[in-house]
């Protein structure tokens, strides 16, 4: 794993997200708590709705565009709509939030 | 021969360690103790009932003279140990060196102080030792004196508490959105915020201290948004730090604080650590219970024993009297984890138990902790609690009985239990209205007044008429406002006016929600419904609004984004239409005129929508809000300016009637339009207010609509001068304001409730006055530019990127 430093938790709103500019497009990086972070595509599987503007509720995010559901634990859609967004681990240490760019770059390779 | 061991810092956790070691080995050592402080070891955790005036400082002692003699323990206290000399094998103190074979850190943390303007004048305490609590009971002394505590956590709070018990009008200031936000979810935080207001302690919450002032001592403390608290004392109870400056100096393996292994070495064989000043496989420690797991470890060690230090779970409980909270493990919510709430608002009690598979990881309790420890013990032993799930909730009184069926529970009620707590209504009495021939909800209350005040027994009441009348009742089913609640919208705006709600949390604890925080249906009409009942105390969220209305620009469906200045009733000139031509340049924007005589801006990113507010703000232009639930355009036509038909100046009235009413957030778009002679040209027979200009003054319709629905308005009132007309359409948006679920438009709202209603409503001057003036009330916060407020720097800096990982990789 390598983490990289993104930002202090605090750039982040508490129930809103930022984006983060990456070799496999953006990735949105999601304050669910004041201690929470997630970090997922930013484009939702649908029509590519940008997902860091979406509303986050709980653990998920409703997507702006056509109100898909995601989990942003599993990346999974909720209800009846199908469809995955990738996710990244992402952790909090000192009040700052790490991504861990190997997991991206492994992401990417795939790819 | 004896060894020699210093320990530095006559702390919690050293005290416990010399305790547990001289029951093991009383003779192997010959102890010296340091301690910064003037005193020997007391409990620390005891400052707060001594500042509160429920224990003196003789009865928080913990070893006292004799008991250092009865061990041969050399006091050396008011010394600072300086250096720790590894070579030597010395510590270096004020009055000299002391040599050790053994050396024991202990040395605890020391408070946070936040470095803002004036954090060093005389008045500026922490609270962390028996100086900090003299200090603040000194100033506690006079009559009338006032207290700032900066940090509404664990210490703040209870400084707090304990500083109102002795008189002081005390403030908390609070950076998080809700107090104890490390151990309590909103919800528990906003009683806990309720119960301290109760006591008479104001809180005010996403408060940010910017300086605090004074000649030679506190006076005030100044706010980020400008707010000015005048203090006679401030408090910083924000944080703590690891006091571990000597032993980084010497050398130490460090973290954030002196690195040790399970069985409290340091890096050097020879020093060892305890308390709040170690760290362990990346962990620090806060709480005594765990010190006093390392206290028995290093005991053990030192005196050559085999014993390992294993975190264990934590909780944590306020010791302010009659304030009943606690928290413990992780309670997060989220995919593969089931949330229980027990809400009782009338009570105060609120319940989450948090499950992930078959075993609780967390709890946070609120009103009622009796069986926080039973709990705990479920975290702590990971006990599998498949079985009791059902029942879980209810604490082990209730567990190993069948589960609870709600209709056998409510059938079991006494006749005398009380099922409207407003109107003092028991059972006994609403089964004799049933039986005396009451069938449906609306002969309840009209017979027993059960459930006709706040509503929320509603429930209650339905379940006693199915449990008599059996399928002869049938539970109406309410358009619940979303899965969180079953509640409907009407419900909870009356809700929330009659208990006086003025927050989310405050809803979504009071009104039940079975969701922690709401869902994208709930959050943004919750948010709208308390800016238009509570402009003055409630504090808008921009993560409960759709992204048009947090971007302050329409979202496209490519993603980018659609930017529309305001047009003033349509007018505008040729410097505006230059400085829209140019911002159209320079970002690259397509540009259309839109059906709402406007002009948009379509094809932003979303990185460049500072930069185009701040170019079309230079030119005088602010946001058209056309991407809001809100006032939209007042469409005109050219009106007694320039028409040969026109009656009036209709151009003129839209400009008063937009200048008046922008800004305003509503439960959906509103549309207005003003045309000046019944030919219409600016199509106001179908709009939310539509005034058509007539010889003998001015025709007010409502309830137009020509979206998915077409509707003509239907005539509100006829007036004869503009300053009537402006204010009967104010007075009728404001009533819609207060009234409407959000989502329906004017039409819909007045197809409900009856235009008869509205009329009759709005006839009186007295209410149309009134509602001019909440209506003004609530623009005195929201008539402002969002473009001006969002291209600050501050602001604008959240539209970019945090990061770029592509250049990362490219270096
Ligand atoms: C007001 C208050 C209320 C609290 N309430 C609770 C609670 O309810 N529950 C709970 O679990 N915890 C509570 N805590 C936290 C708890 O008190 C601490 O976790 C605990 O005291 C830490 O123990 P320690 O021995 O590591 O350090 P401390 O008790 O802080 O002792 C360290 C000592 O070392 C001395 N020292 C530091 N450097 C040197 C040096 N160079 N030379 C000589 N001496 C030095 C200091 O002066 C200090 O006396 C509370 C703390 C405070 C301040
Ligand atoms: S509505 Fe009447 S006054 Fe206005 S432009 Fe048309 S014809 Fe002229
Ligand atoms: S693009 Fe996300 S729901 Fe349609």
């Amino acid at each position: 794993m390598s983490w990289i430093d993104i930002c202090a938790v605090t750039e982040i709103a508490e129930r809103g997200a930022r984006i983060v500019k990456t070799e496999v497009g953006c990735i949105a990086v999601f304050r669910t708590g004041p201690e929470e972070v997630f970090a997922a595509s930013n484009t939702c599987p649908h029509k590519g709705g940008p997902l860091s503007e979406g509303i986050v509720h709980g653990r998920k995010v409703t997507c702006p565009l056509h109100n898909w559901v995601f989990s942003l634990e599993t990346g999974e859609a909720q209800g009846a709509d199908e469809g995955r967004i990738a996710t990244y681990p992402v952790r909090i240490e000192a009040g700052r939030v790490l991504l861990d760019a190997g997991a991206v770059a492994a992401a990417r390779s795939a790819a | 021969m004896t060894e020699k061991l210093v320990v530095i810092g006559a702390g919690m956790a050293s005290g416990r360690m010399l305790e547990n070691l001289f029951e093991l080995a009383p003779d192997a050592f010959d102890v010296t103790l340091f301690n910064a402080e003037p005193r020997g070891n007391y409990n620390r955790i005891m400052l707060s009932p001594v500042l509160s005036g429920e224990k003196s400082y003789e009865e928080i002692v913990t070893h006292d003279a004799a008991w250092y003699e009865q061990h041969g323990v050399t006091c050396r206290f008011g010394e600072r140990v300086t250096a720790i000399d590894r070579d030597r094998k010395v510590v270096i103190a004020l009055n000299g060196e002391v040599p050790y074979d053994k050396l024991v850190l202990g040395t605890g943390s020391s408070a946070f102080i936040i470095p803002c303007p004036g954090h060093d004048l005389p008045g500026v305490v922490a609270f962390r030792d028996l100086e900090d609590t003299t200090a603040m009971l000194e100033a506690s002394g006079a009559p009338g004196s006032k207290a700032v505590v900066i940090g509404g956590g664990l210490l703040g709070l209870e400084a707090a508490a304990a500083l109102r018990l002795r008189g002081m009008e005390v403030t908390v200031l609070h950076l998080a959105g809700h107090l104890m936000e490390r151990q309590l979810d909103e919800s528990a935080g906003y009683l806990l915020q309720k119960d301290l207001e109760k006591r008479g302690i104001t809180v005010l919450t996403r408060a940010s201290t910017k300086a605090i002032q004074g000649e030679g001592k506190v006076e005030k403390v100044v706010l980020e948004d400008g707010t000015v608290l005048e203090a006679d004392i401030v408090v910083m109870a924000v944080g703590i730090r690891p006091a571990v400056s000597v032993a980084a100096e010497a050398g130490l393996e460090m973290g954030r604080a002196v690195k040790v292994d399970a069985q409290m070495r340091t890096s050097d064989p020879a020093i060892f650590a305890v308390g709040e000043c170690v760290e362990f496989e990346g962990n620090l420690f806060g709480l005594v219970a765990p010190l006093y797991d390392q206290a028995k470890v290093l005991a053990k060690t030192l005196t050559g024993e085999a014993d390992s230090f294993t975190p264990k779970e934590l909780s944590t409980k306020l010791k302010v009297t009659g304030c009943d909270l606690f928290s413990a493990g992780d309670f997060a919510e989220g995919e593969g984890r089931e949330d229980i709430v027990f809400r009782d608002p009338a009570r105060g009690i609120y319940k989450r138990l948090v499950i992930e598979g078959d075993k609780l990881v967390g709890a946070v309790m609120y009103g009622d902790t009796a069986d926080s420890n039973w709990f705990f013990g479920l975290i702590k032993d990971g006990t599998d609690v498949e079985e009791m799930r059902e029942t879980l909730i209810f604490g082990p009184a209730f567990q190993g009985g069948a589960a609870v069926d709600p209709m056998a529970a409510v059938a079991a009620l006494p006749a005398d239990a009380e099922i409207c707590g407003c109107n003092g209504v028991c059972k006994g009495q609403i089964v004799a209205a049933i039986e005396g021939g009451a069938s449906s909800l609306a002969d309840i209350k009209s017979t027993t007044k059960a459930s006709a005040s706040c509503g929320t027994c509603t429930g209650l009441v339905e379940q006693v008429m199915a449990v008599m009348l059996g399928d002869g009742f049938e539970i109406p089913a309410a358009q619940n406002v979303c899965g969180c609640t079953d509640l409907s919208h009407e419900d909870v705006r009356r809700l929330i006016k009659a208990k006086e709600l003025k927050s989310q949390p405050a809803v979504w604890q009071e009104l039940g929600w079975t969701t922690p925080n709401g869902c994208h249906v709930c959050r943004p009409a919750i948010n709208f419904y308390l800016l238009a009942d509570w402009p003055l105390d409630y504090q808008d969220d921009p993560q409960s609004r759709f992204v048009n209305e947090r971007n302050h620009a329409n979202i496209q469906k490519d993603g980018t984004y659609s930017v529309m200045p305001r047009m003033w009733g349509g007018m505008t000139d040729a410097n505006e239409l230059r400085a829209i031509a140019d911002a159209a340049d320079k970002y690259g924007a397509a540009v259309k005129v839109t059906g709402g005589q406007r002009i948009d801006l379509l094809g932003v990113k979303k990185e460049d929508l500072p930069g185009i507010w701040y170019d079309l703000n230079e030119a005088g232009m602010v946001s058209g809000h056309a991407y809001s639930k809100g006032l939209r355009t007042v469409k005109t036509c050219v009106g007694s300016d320039w028409c040969r038909f026109g009656t009036q100046d209709s151009t003129g009235l839209g400009i008063k009637l937009e200048k008046k009413l922008w800004g305003s957030w509503t439960p959906h778009k509103v549309k207005l339009a003003v045309s000046g002679c019944p030919r219409n040209c600016a199509e106001a027979t179908c709009k939310d207010v539509g005034i058509i200009c007539v010889d003998s003054g001015y025709q007010v319709g409502v309830g137009g609509a020509a979206g998915m629905d077409v509707k003509e308005t239907e005539r509100l009132v006829d007036v004869k001068t503009e300053e009537e007309a402006i204010e009967w359409t104010t007075a009728f948006i404001q009533l819609y304001r207060e009234n409407a679920k959000y989502l329906d438009r004017p039409y819909k709202w007045v197809a409900k409730v009856g235009l008869d209603w509205v009329k009759e409503t709005l006839a009186d001057p007295a209410e149309r006055t009134a509602l001019n003036e909440r209506f003004e009330i609530s623009q005195s916060v929201y008539r402002k530019d969002p473009w001006a407020d969002h291209a600050r720097p501050e602001k604008a800096k959240s539209f970019q990127l945090v990061a770029d990982l592509t250049q990362e990789a490219a270096e």
